[in-house]
């Protein structure tokens, strides 16, 4: 079946939820990490693009679900089971949380990008999520698009060039 | 958000720094270097990120953070096209480029002590103009796309806001052989929420 969708972006601090035909894309994630929980036999992902490790960080009067790691997984979980996906059946795929700027500089800000990894990982855990596949680390940019047809991330560096997990 | 002569004063911040770096740029490089007057511009994340076409466009980029009495950070943004046309003018880098992959390291060093020598330039006359203390990071260098690299300075602020207050000032040369009309130089110039009103108070505003 030759069936194209379409491919549905995902800002930073954002998140979308898509049924196969369609895609799921953003673009540019450097320190941010890039958060795909799917259901392959219901053909349905959904995609955040997170910034920061935790939402005990935000200084603000709201908090932006989706910028935040630990409240961005929470939120697509939910999300998920009010399409209809059950979250035994969810996997994931990350990918990002470079290091941008390779300096001596131990400012937090310069480790945000693994930070911002291991904080994933470590909500992926508490909700008992596995991760099927990951591109994490390293000091090149991303832009990713996930197929929830066949669960195929597809990542594509300036630097590296094309790759699929 | 702010008031006419607060975004004046900002914009004359940009006018000051970015002048004396372009001098600098101007006296290293042995050229003419012009500037576009600066633009306070007060952007969602996401336009942040697409500022200057798709959140991946490949550019290259001095970053540097700046602590003391002022905090924020500091970008100085260029197609990947003009800083290879930056680093050829220096001696010894003619054939340099940083359109594709794998970049000399010659090359690298060389753009990001340039990037040091008009940032610093940049944020000293801020400096003595504010008359408050800012003290520079040392600059790195990356290649790559343009929205990996701002979220760098989107960090501290997305803690406290979804949008972010960027001061943006263009520099051009008539030796631009870049023809695409994508960036020619950017400085971008963003504080941390705590210090715009740092900004005001030197110079007897209140906001």
């Amino acid at each position: 079946m030759i069936e194209n969708g379409k491919t549905i972006k995902v800002g930073i601090a954002d998140m979308k939820i898509a049924k196969a035909p369609d895609k799921l894309r953003t673009a540019g994630l450097g320190s941010c990490v890039g958060i795909i929980l799917y259901d392959l036999h219901k053909k349905t992902a959904g995609m955040a693009h997170i910034m920061l490790p935790d939402s005990t960080l935000a200084r603000g009067k709201t908090i932006h679900m989706a910028k935040y790691a630990d409240t961005a997984v929470e939120t697509l979980i939910r999300k998920l089971e009010e399409v209809g996906v059950r979250k035994v059946t969810l996997r994931a795929k990350i990918a990002g949380g470079a290091q941008m700027f390779q300096t001596a500089s131990k400012s937090e800000i310069m480790r945000i990008g693994p930070r911002n990894v291991e904080a994933v990982k470590k909500q992926l855990e508490k909700y008992r999520i596995p991760i099927i596949a990951e591109d994490t680390g390293g000091s090149n940019g991303r832009t990713i698009e996930f197929n929830p047809e066949n669960g195929v991330l597809t990542i594509r560096t300036v630097n590296l060039g094309i790759k699929e997990i | 958000m702010f008031n006419q002569m607060q975004l004046d004063i900002l914009k004359e911040i940009g006018n000051i720094g970015a002048g004396n770096a372009s001098t600098a740029l101007s006296q290293l490089l042995n050229k003419k270097i012009e500037m576009n007057v600066p633009m306070v511009r007060i952007l969602s994340f996401d336009e942040m990120m697409e500022l200057y076409g798709s959140a991946d466009k490949k550019v290259a980029s001095i970053f540097l953070q700046f602590s003391g009495d002022l905090t924020g950070n500091m970008f100085f943004v260029l197609s990947v096209e003009k800083a290879s046309t930056f680093i050829q003018q220096l001696p010894g880098l003619d054939q340099c480029s940083f359109v594709l992959p794998p970049y000399s390291e010659m090359a690298i060093s060389a753009f990001q002590e340039l990037g040091n020598i008009v940032a610093s330039s940049y944020l000293t006359a801020l400096s003595e103009f504010l008359r408050l203390s800012i003290i520079p990071s040392v600059p790195a260098v990356s290649i790559d796309m343009f929205g990996a690299i701002i979220t760098y300075g989107l960090i501290e602020i997305s803690k406290v806001s979804d949008h972010a207050i960027v001061i943006d000032a263009e520099i051009k040369d008539p030796f631009s052989k870049d023809k695409n009309g994508f960036i020619k130089g950017h400085f971008l110039l963003l504080p941390d929420p705590d210090s715009f009103q740092k900004i005001f108070s030197s110079l007897g505003v209140n906001q």
